[in-house]
């Protein structure tokens, strides 16, 4: 009796996924989502899918939960009122922001600058001064700062961060003032950036840790609350968050540096993406995740996502190691505009959003958006199977009619025209993940899921020459795969600048092997057996003087055998490739970094029945679609009919129950034995 | 004149291309230029690049004309004066103003061009400049104050090939490399800026073999064209026929006299419009002339007048013809070779001030206050403890200005993606602790949209050493609009170990500064935009409490306010009506002070003497 069991929250349905873990046999189900409380979902979805395999809820042994409820609190500026502890003489920090103005030239006579995350009013300064190597220059004037926080108190902050400056280097002071907050602030939860974020820059690490704060009381009273309730139901279960970095971390640890879940959704949908496609025998992918507002899009290489120093939530960047997922403004409600002055057309960032939607939802919307125009194309077809949605094609026309008045081309060209601006703008995202970073995207696979990503992931796969483009089965239970199968990983770091010549393999190695067994004592904590356990290393290197840094993986053995130019070579090379030169300058490590992992589980995806080749029990009808001005009959097709090995010809419509997959002329869709269709060029 | 060397002769034809396609080079290109600076920023080594973003690309079409960037194209004026071949590999180096019609316009701007071939024949350009932080010369950091040409300002690179047929000019790089203070700065800021213009170029090859090169360039006339179109539109509708002028100052040149003017007439004649600096002072002696390229001020008012239109444009060189820029040899603005042009940031960010002042008047809703109109420096360089040279150079920022569209941003830049150095680094790399780091409370000018604060800095200096400050808006004031009052003006003073304090010049070189003593950077802030009397007193309250204003300082505003912020409305209210009833009309432009009223308080308020009107032969 050894189960997992994986939980992903979408906005309408909570999918779920039970893994025998002795057997791989699995359960699937999904339950509709609960906005106000989603906990809600996932007890009824737990106790539903426990009757439904017939065993009791005190078999699961682990839980895994991918959850948005930290994003979401940024992205509706529903998160806490934070106060904020600085060093005396940098109160404005966050109102100063770097002092940057996005948007080119003159882009500031248009910029609306979003209100810090924590108010001035609330910020308050600490005397105090630690140098730049650590060495405290003034103490502490502890009288001061409780004055000042028994103010905040009373004003009631709901979550403190206290962020000093060189505290990365000694972070004695932020931990008097958290001991005097404690004593002051009762049960207020307190983040120090020593904590969240040891690294140099004062601007990046205090906004982080005010992200952490701001996040901080709705995560954790959530993540309690729903330990809680699965507790009294299982009795020691464990629950798992997944990381915006793709790993996994427990409650507590979810509870108290919440910020690093920020991406945890994108991530569940990476890591679903990369395991369904492994099982169709592809690793190196680029993953395309379009729903109706944006886009998020990532590149995985060799089954291992690229990670990013850097999360973008909204107008909110801070840094946190997350799954490096870019996102754009591009999604089915993108509306389409031409600017009287240019008569350019442009799509997007604004989004019709859920309410009023699309102009072809018929719920009152009138722009033109990315959904109207596939539905004038033909690519939606009005009726939608097994939907509860009928789509109102007249409005759609109606819509995108304006848009061709303005450009003075006919109604498909206009409709043609927004498809391949947004097209293009995913594009350009997609790039940025793979070309930019040096990678090939003739090398990778193009996996696409989202409600809108089959229907624009062949016009993508295109233009990338990223084939085969997969479109793996319903995209929910996806990201259910995704949490369930995802490996528990823990890392720990540390910020450690040094030129080579000033430290030494040998102390470099020490570092490691204590980060290392930081890592192991965690999965220790969490369960898993160390037998079970990995470790691997890593060290940010730069040229000395530079601002940035590339990580490159490094082994124990290789140090003890090379020293350090094993690090370096690979870093001169990875520069190389990444801006086509490297230097005759001293090498610099900047972190240290030891990731363990372990604890995956072995679990094959379901089969889906053998077919014959011919997709025929899946026919519905002829639809009429258009393609580069020309109108063609596609095929519509059910796809919950098709049967491994069948074979589909563009142009061809499959539908489903939520979404809609687009084979343009001159591509075929291959349905492989766990149902996912893989689209080629039949000129291949 | 430069002849280009193209093993493929065969003219690029023009094909008909449609609209969308248009839409999706355009932004192919806006992509790659970002991807520049992104190379950039992630490989440069000065902090004055990698930090502070002081750099500026652009891509070209084939015959030089900008399709992508910011700044112009001078490539045709390179062109033109170029003695040599343009061949595939090939790769340009330069940093004298007067060979590229003032492309860039000081030497320490180093400018990296190369010709992007595909098939043997040349299909665009790419170009960059980067600020080094030190080319040599008599001061660290390569500004002479007191410069009186431009062979006291460092080494000046003619245009030469950095690569020549992919091959690297090592003697010509360390030739150059022998004059400078920080090789390695400058070694590896120009490795960047070349990866820069290789990925821009890379860019420009895909999008030929995915479109074809004959797509490609005929998108390229499209793009041009549609600014072209857009323009012509806009000055039919908003520029009007009658002569329009505004004038504005750069406070003083170093050597105490000043201040400086510069003036721009605005009109429209034959549906073209005219930009005419006649009346702009004639050049200074010292270093603060700025050379300034016709087209980058045809960029600059281009960018202005379509930002609130459709910011999504991406901006070109299409729109030249319809703009006329007359400078008169001689002056500030185009001095004769070889006047000293170093600290010539004050004339280029004065100009963006004068634009927007000439705009605004005929077009009030558009009009913004003045602004951060500069990039004032600060040069830090000694011999650290462990025998080191170090050497720093920062730009600080201030207020952004009341605007129509909400209050200026506090300590912010006016440069594109321009940011501030970390004051950790600053502390790590440096013998400096930053001992406060906060905007100046009240420095805003008041109005309906508050100008944004400057930004009061104080270093304290660890080692003995030798400062460099580069500053302007001492002495005349950000000026405020619409009944918008002007915002503060810039200080800079020196605060000794022994407690004396004293006020410093706002441009200077070698202030010998020892350990402990703590510099204030004071920087200015924006002006005001509209009735101060009709902002609301409950906002204003609550800047009080965020201490952006002061108790004070809210009174400018008419409201009665405690240190908590709580209003008093009665009190606001008969203050109001008082104030509104005794005040001077509003004008349009509130410049704070005439001149001469300016000069005869100076020494008062600023703790300087009032420069010398300068005198010109």
């Amino acid at each position: 009796m050894n189960y997992r069991l994986g939980v992903d929250v979408g906005g309408t349905f909570t999918d779920l996924l039970l893994i025998d873990q002795d057997t791989g046999a699995t359960t699937r189900d999904k339950v509709p989502s609960t906005p106000s409380d989603p906990s809600v979902a996932v007890i009824n979805g737990l106790e539903r899918i426990c009757a439904k395999a017939g065993i009791e809820p005190s078999a699961i042994n682990h839980l895994m939960h991918g959850t948005t409820v930290a994003t979401n609190a940024v992205l509706e500026a529903k998160g806490a009122r934070v106060g904020l502890v600085v060093t005396q003489g940098f109160r404005q920090i966050l109102q100063v922001a770097r002092s940057f103005v996005p948007g080119g030239l003159a882009g500031w006579i248009i910029w609306q600058k979003p209100e810090p995350l924590a108010r001035l009013e609330d910020t308050v300064e600490a005397i105090e001064r630690i140098d730049a190597k650590g060495a405290v220059v003034e103490e502490l004037d502890e009288a001061r700062i409780r004055g000042d926080l028994q103010r905040l108190r009373d004003a009631g902050i709901e979550a403190l961060t206290i962020s000093l400056i060189n505290s990365f280097t000694n972070p004695s002071h932020e931990n008097r003032i958290a001991e005097i907050a404690k004593e002051i602030l009762g049960g207020i939860p307190i983040s120090l950036s020593s904590k969240i974020l040891p690294e140099i820059k004062e601007y990046e690490r205090t906004l982080t840790t005010v992200a952490n704060s701001y996040v901080r009381p709705v995560a954790s009273r959530y993540l309690g609350h729903l330990d809680e309730e699965l507790k009294s139901r299982t009795g020691d279960l464990r629950l798992h968050v997944l990381r915006s970095d793709g790993g996994l971390m427990g409650v507590e640890v979810a509870s108290q540096a919440p910020v690093s879940m920020l991406m945890s959704g994108p991530a569940g949908g990476v890591s679903g993406a990369l395991w369904i496609a492994a099982q169709a025998g592809y690793t190196n992918l680029l993953t395309l995740d379009m729903g109706g507002t944006s886009t998020d899009v990532a590149l995985v290489q060799n089954g291992v996502p690229s990670i990013g120093r850097e999360t973008t939530v909204g107008d909110l960047t801070i840094r946190a190691s997350s799954v490096d997922v870019r996102t754009v403004g591009a999604g089915g409600g993108s509306i389409a505009h031409v600017p009287e002055l240019t008569k350019a057309l442009r799509v997007g960032p604004q989004s019709a959003g859920a309410q009023p939607g699309p102009a072809a939802y018929g719920n009152g919307g009138t722009d033109p958006t990315v959904t109207d125009a596939n539905v004038v194309l033909g690519y939606l077809p009005p009726s939608l199977l097994g939907g509860e949605m009928v789509l109102d094609k007249a409005a759609a026309v109606a819509a995108v009619s304006g848009v061709a008045e303005a450009l003075g081309v006919d109604l498909h060209a206009a409709a043609a025209g927004i498809i391949d601006i947004v097209n293009e703008n995913m594009f350009g995202a997609l790039r940025l993940v793979s070309i930019q970073q040096g990678y090939d995207p003739r090398d990778y696979a193009l996996i696409a899921f989202g409600g809108a990503g089959p229907l624009h992931a062949n016009a993508l796969g295109a233009l990338m020459g990223s084939w085969p483009v997969i479109i793996p089965p319903s995209p929910g239970v996806l990201c259910a795969y995704g949490d369930a199968t995802t490996t528990l990983r823990s890392e720990s770091a540390r910020t450690f600048i040094r030129q080579f010549s000033t430290t030494s393999a040998d102390e470099v190695i020490g570092l490691l092997r204590e980060l290392a067994s930081e890592a192991h004592s965690e999965l220790a904590g969490e369960g898993v057996a160390e037998s079970d356990r990995t470790a691997t290393y890593q060290v940010d290197l730069r040229y000395h003087g530079q601002g940035f840094e590339v990580p490159v993986d490094v082994s124990l053995a290789e140090l003890e055998s090379d020293g350090l130019s094993v690090a370096g070579n690979r870093f001169d090379a990875e520069h190389e490739r990444l801006f086509t030169f490297s230097l005759d300058a001293e090498h610099e490590i900047v972190n240290l970094r030891a990731v363990v992992t372990g604890g995956s589980s072995a679990v094959e995806a379901v089969k889906i029945q053998q077919g014959d080749k011919d997709p025929s029990q899946a026919f519905l009808s002829t639809t009429p679609v258009w393609v580069e001005g020309v109108e063609h009959q596609a095929g519509l097709y059910d796809r919950s009919l098709l049967e491994s090995n069948d074979r589909i010809s563009g142009p061809a419509v499959l539908t489903e129950m939520d979404s809609t997959t687009l084979i343009l002329p001159g591509h075929y869709g291959d349905v492989d034995s766990f149902g996912n269709i893989l689209i080629w060029p039949s000129a291949r | 004149m430069a002849t280009i060397i193209q093993t493929n002769s065969d003219p690029i034809r023009r094909t008909s291309v449609d609209s969308i396609t248009v839409d999706i080079i355009e932004n192919a290109l806006r992509n790659a230029r970002y991807e520049m600076d992104a190379v950039l920023f992630r490989t440069a080594m000065s902090p004055g690049i990698r930090e502070q973003h002081d750099e500026f690309p652009l891509i070209a079409d084939p015959e030089g004309k900008m399709v992508v960037g910011q700044f112009g194209s001078f490539i045709g004026g390179f062109l033109d004066n170029y003695v040599g071949t343009v061949e595939e590999g090939d790769v340009f180096l330069t940093s004298d103003p007067y060979s590229c019609d003032g492309a860039i316009s000081h030497a320490n701007d180093w400018l990296v061009l190369l010709p992007i071939f595909h098939q043997g024949r040349v299909v665009g350009w790419s170009a960059m400049f980067g600020h080094m932080t030190d080319v040599g010369g008599k001061v660290p950091g390569s500004l002479p104050t007191d410069a009186e040409s431009i062979y006291e300002e460092g080494v000046v690179i003619p245009p030469v090939k950095l690569y020549r047929g992919g091959e690297l000019a090592t003697d010509t790089l360390e030739v150059i490399l022998n004059q400078v203070r920080m090789k390695q700065w400058n070694r590896s800021d120009l490795n960047a800026i070349v990866a820069a213009c290789r990925t821009a170029a890379r860019r420009v090859i895909e999008l030929c073999e995915r479109f074809t090169t004959e797509t490609y360039v005929s998108v390229l006339d499209a793009l041009l064209d549609r600014n072209y179109r857009a323009m012509a539109q806009l000055i039919e509708t908003t520029i009007g026929e009658e002569k329009l002028s505004f004038e504005d100052f750069i406070d003083d040149d170093g050597m105490g006299n000043g201040p400086y003017r510069i003036k721009c007439t605005m009109w429209r004649e034959n549906g073209k419009v005219i930009l005419d600096f006649e009346g702009t002072d004639p050049q200074s002696k010292g270093p603060i002339n700025f050379y300034m390229n016709e087209n980058m001020f045809k960029m600059f008012f281009g960018i202005y007048m379509i930002m609130v239109f459709d910011p999504q444009i991406l901006w070109n060189d299409g729109f030249y013809p319809l703009v006329d820029v007359r400078i008169p040899q001689g002056s500030l603005l185009r001095p004769n070779y070889p006047a000293a042009l170093s600290c010539r940031t004050h004339g280029l960010g004065r100009i963006f001030d004068v634009l927007g002042g000439l705009l605004g008047q005929r077009q009030p809703e558009f009009l913004n206050a003045a602004g951060f109109s500069s990039s004032p420096h600060l040069m830090y360089s000694g011999v650290g403890e462990d025998g080191e040279w170090f050497q720093l150079y920062q730009i600080g920022f201030g207020g952004i200005p009341g605007r129509p569209f909400g209050d200026g941003p506090d300590g912010h830049s006016l440069w594109p993606s321009f940011t501030n150095v970390p004051n950790e680094f600053l502390e790590a790399y440096f013998p400096l602790r930053i001992e406060s780091y906060e905007t100046v409370a009240d420095s805003g000018g008041p109005g309906l949209n508050r100008g944004g604060n400057g930004i009061d800095i104080a270093y304290r200096f660890l080692e003995a050493g030798n400062v460099s400050i580069h500053d302007d808006r001492w002495f005349t004031y950000p000026w405020g609009v619409n009944g918008g009052l002007p915002g503060m003006r810039s200080t800079k003073y020196l605060v000794r170990a022994d407690g004396s304090s004293e006020v410093l010049p706002s441009k200077c070189d070698r202030v010998e500064v020892q350990k402990g003593d703590v510099l204030h950077y004071v920087t200015w802030g924006g002006g005001g935009w509209g009735d101060p009397l009709l902002r609301s007193a409950e906002l204003v309250g609550l800047e009080v409490k965020r201490g952006l204003v002061t108790v004070d300082g809210a009174r400018r505003y008419g409201v009665v306010v405690d240190a908590d912020g709580t209003v008093d409305e009665d009190a606001t209210l008969s203050l109001r009506t008082h104030l509104g009833a005794v005040r001077a009309p509003i004008t349009v432009f509130n410049f704070g002070a005439e001149i001469d009223e300016l000069r005869e308080r100076c020494l008062e308020e600023t703790g300087l003497e009032p420069p010398v009107a300068p005198t010109f032969a």
